[in-house]
């Protein structure tokens, strides 16, 4: 398995506020890697830096060896990286359709197409030409997820995807996740729900404040383990 | 921890002070050592710098950015006129007496155009302004379209002798731009100047501190508009002729006012002073280009905005922390 | 009787002019919420390209079209991320006071290239040329006009909401980082917006200067009528402008029938009575 995504010595700031302190993070093709920690911890911040909504040092964010960290995010996007953002963010003046299609506009090809993601999400074939905004949450968030794969992108970002769901809608898209991923493409997962994102990644890492407090397989890492580095009591 | 204390005032404004209450005397004295077209330029330099202190207190404290105050500029010289030729007053007093009517005009007015919001705004104010100035050449007895002169019965009254009425109005305005600069300076020391400054920062945050944002905005309008129809007064009456198109000129009464406060420093006390002295002094040099001098001045007004967004006096106050007009607080040692 | 339906007829194909002056400022405002204070002077600036063109090339204004909409289109995209790009953010001075600079500058140029003798196109036999409807005479230029006006919003309603450029205009303005995300660069969106406002402003230009004489000074004049029109139809209802540009054009005809002095005025009066009642204008966007 050869490297996709490595993260060199990361830091990330908001203004004078400084939310990641030097990242390293390695991801290979075809994983599945969780990102877990408490609220703050900045695991939004890093899904941002890694798509470019936040720019940082070029040498910071390599993807296949090349230097991405200080691109804008549709040229990140250009690479095949692409980013469920949190709380779904749909565009409200777009149709269903029309916010899928969008995300198809870079004309990457793959496997997926509107065929595939409304037989993905049927429920969206039938509500495809109603506003976004008129969608409840979970089929919000299949819009999100199908936006994202219309990209056929070879590194997909996953932000809280289950954040406001009901459980029977998270398990719903969490059964969907082995069908995107199954193709080999590869996913990053920040979840609250520890649970959840152990069940779907082979490969996990904690942030803390900022810094990495875990790593590793997800089959070898145990509970104690976790909450140590999620609460940050020494282990 | 005794030994600080918070204080407005510096050692540069205190400076300031002394400095400025010396060029009071001595300005005010320029009809004794200063030629007549030195007087009638100074004369105009004060009443420029009232007109910038007024639009950066509205577009640089309130965010109300107006491109139409010359309604109120052609309003208070067209009052003068009326006042004084229909109504007998003096000519001082109908100058006055025009500011209150420019403040009662300006709340129905503003009731209508508050409801455009930023730029919108901006061009609802022109809107305001050429409605004025077409009302204005309607009137055949103010002239029509065409414009009239102030009669010299009229004129006498300021000063039999001309240069006795020279020298009243170069006292007028540059008694009016103390007015202006003074009222300007401890309005935004007030509470309600505090307010403004909170608007601008956050309206939300302000509108959470129960801070009346419409209400506010409203004063400070009505209050520029009044000071700027008194202006448009000792404008017109130093013109001694006035005409629709002179009176409500967008490029006279707010194109050049923008740049004097833009290039000054918008936000700022001292940018309108800077503005006003780097606008007279580019005049002077490059007064025989006419055209060319617009364009430079729209050159110079982008190149500012885009690379020193905070003006010429920004430059300075960011290189040498200085304030002359003490509006923020400062932590110091006492010792 | 009939006099009264002439202007009013009148005032309705005029209101066509006015739809293309506000059509470029809806445009853009709708895309990336910046107001153009120059506006209205790059409609002059067109007009006096299109003086130019006919007279060096011989031909036809309408043919200056070929080449006063590139040009325009190509100009508003270098301005768009040369200059206005770098204004754009929360605070709205900046814009605001830029495009003003620019519309200072735009006139100087003017005055300076054209002096401020009024000019006109010369349109030739359509200028004059004209078709009776029922006791009225229709002038075919005025006819003409507002075919092109209605055809050129529906051209732009299309783009908008039927091509994947339109579906690119909606999504930055509905959230710039997401549709940054979607690999949509925004500064080059923004200035193929600002590209085809002056595409639009180009053909407004050059249809003004065969209706009337210009000189470099009236563009804010074409601003306010143009602003009035996106106000009255309401903010970000492209067909709204139309609407907006026909009530405006008809209290102006009107106003003159009662005292041309009275024309422009009139006008006005119809925008504050609108803002006075229906603040958000008679037909305001509404979110689907």
């Amino acid at each position: 398995m050869s490297e996709l995504l490595a993260l060199v010595g990361l830091n990330a700031h908001y203004g004078d506020f400084q939310a990641l302190y030097g990242l390293d993070m390695s991801v290979s093709e075809g994983e599945v890697v969780a990102i877990i920690g408490a609220n703050g911890a900045g695991k939004t911040t890093l899904m941002r830096s890694i798509s470019g909504l936040l720019q940082n040092a070029s040498e910071a964010v390599n993807y296949r060896g090349q230097p991405i960290g200080a691109l804008r995010a549709d040229q990140v996007a250009g690479f095949g990286i692409a980013l469920v953002p949190e709380g779904r963010q749909l565009f409200p003046s777009l149709s269903v359709e029309e916010n899928l299609m969008i995300g198809g506009k870079l004309g990457r090809s793959g496997p997926w197409s509107l065929k595939k993601v409304y037989d993905l999400f049927p429920i969206l074939l039938e509500r495809r030409n109603q506003a976004s905004t008129s969608l409840s949450g979970g089929q919000q968030q299949m819009v999100a997820i199908g936006r994202a794969l219309m990209a056929n992108p070879e590194l997909i970002l996953f932000d809280e995807v289950s954040l406001g769901l009901a459980p029977v809608i998270i398990r719903q898209i969490y059964d969907a996740l082995p069908g995107i991923v199954g193709d080999g493409m590869t996913a990053m997962i920040v979840e609250q729900d520890i649970k959840k994102a152990l069940s779907v990644s082979s490969r996990v890492y904690c942030l803390q404040e900022g810094r990495v407090s875990l790593e590793g397989a997800t089959n070898d890492i145990t509970h104690d383990q976790i909450t140590a580095a999620y609460f940050g009591l020494a282990s | 921890m005794s030994g600080w204390v918070v204080t407005r005032s510096t050692r540069a404004s205190r400076a300031a002070m002394v400095i400025g209450l010396f060029a009071m005397v001595v300005l005010a004295a320029a009809p004794w050592w200063a030629g007549r077209a030195d007087l009638r330029l100074m004369g105009e330099i004060y009443l420029y710098l009232s007109l910038a202190c007024l639009w950066n207190l509205m577009a640089g404290y309130a965010g109300l950015v107006s491109v139409g105050q010359q309604a109120y500029v052609g309003f208070g010289g067209y009052m003068l006129f009326a006042l004084t030729v229909f109504g007998g007053f003096h000519p001082v007093t109908a100058i006055v007496l025009g500011g209150v009517l420019a403040a009662l005009v300006s709340v129905p007015v503003a009731a209508l155009i508050f409801r455009l919001r930023g730029a919108y705004f901006a061009i609802g104010t022109w809107v305001i302004a050429e409605v004025f100035r077409l009302s204005f050449a309607q009137i055949q007895a103010l002239g029509g379209g065409s414009g009239s002169s102030l009669p010299v019965a009229i004129v006498k009254e300021i000063g039999a002798k001309k240069a006795a009425r020279e020298a009243m109005s170069y006292w007028l305005a540059l008694g009016a731009a103390l007015i202006v600069m003074l009222s300007v300076y401890l309005f935004l020391r007030s509470r309600r100047g505090l307010a403004l400054t909170a608007i601008r920062d956050s309206e939300t945050a302000a509108a959470g501190l129960g801070i009346d944002i419409w209400r506010t905005k409203l004063e400070v309008y009505v209050v520029a508009s009044a000071f700027t129809a008194v202006i448009g007064g000792l404008i017109f009456l130093q013109k001694l002729r006035i005409s629709p198109d002179a009176a409500f000129s967008v490029n006279d009464w707010t194109a050049f006012v923008i740049f004097i406060v833009v290039i000054g420093g918008i936000g700022t006390l001292e940018g309108p002073i800077i503005g006003t002295l780097l606008f007279f002094a580019l005049r002077e040099v490059l007064a025989d280009f006419g055209t060319i001098y617009l364009m430079v001045l729209g050159v110079v007004a982008i190149v500012v905005m885009l690379k020193a967004p905070r003006g010429v006096w920004g430059l300075i106050r960011d290189r040498y922390d200085l304030e002359f007009f003490p509006l923020s607080y400062r932590v110091r040692n006492k010792d | 009787m009939i006099e009264w339906t002439g202007a009013i007829v009148q005032g309705i194909l005029l209101g066509g002019l006015y739809a293309l002056f506000a059509a470029g400022l809806s445009l853009i405002f709708g895309v990336m919420r910046l107001v153009n204070i120059a506006h209205g002077d790059l409609i002059i600036l067109a007009a006096y390209m299109g003086l130019t063109t006919t007279v060096l090339l011989d031909v036809h204004p309408f043919l200056a079209l070929l080449i006063v909409v590139p040009v325009m289109a190509g100009l508003g995209y270098v301005l768009q991320r040369g200059i206005l790009n770098r204004t754009l953010g929360d605070d709205i001075l900046p814009p605001l006071l830029v495009t003003f600079g620019l519309s200072v500058i735009i006139q100087n140029v003017l005055l300076e290239t054209y002096t401020a003798d009024p000019r006109k196109l010369a349109g030739g036999a359509i200028e004059t040329a004209s078709v009776d409807l029922g006791g009225i005479t229709l002038g075919v230029l005025p006819l003409l006009t507002f075919g092109i006006a209605v055809a050129v919003i529906a051209v732009l309603q299309f783009i908008f909401y039927r091509t994947s450029l339109g579906r690119g205009f909606r999504a930055v303005s509905d959230n710039q980082d997401i549709a940054q995300l979607m690999g949509l660069n925004k500064a080059h969106v923004f200035g193929v917006a600002m590209a085809l406002a002056l595409a639009v402003v180009a053909i407004a230009g050059i249809l003004l200067g065969m209706r009337t004489s210009f000189d470099p000074a009236i563009g804010g004049g074409r601003l306010i009528f143009g602003f009035e029109a996106v106000i009255i139809g309401g903010l970000g209802n492209l067909w709204g402008t139309l609407v907006g540009g026909v009530i405006l054009g008809v209290a102006q005809t009107i106003g003159a029938k009662i005292d041309p002095g009275f024309q422009i005025l009139a006008g006005h009066i119809a925008f504050l009575i609108v803002l006075a009642i229906r603040p958000n204008g008679l037909f305001p966007r509404v979110e689907h």
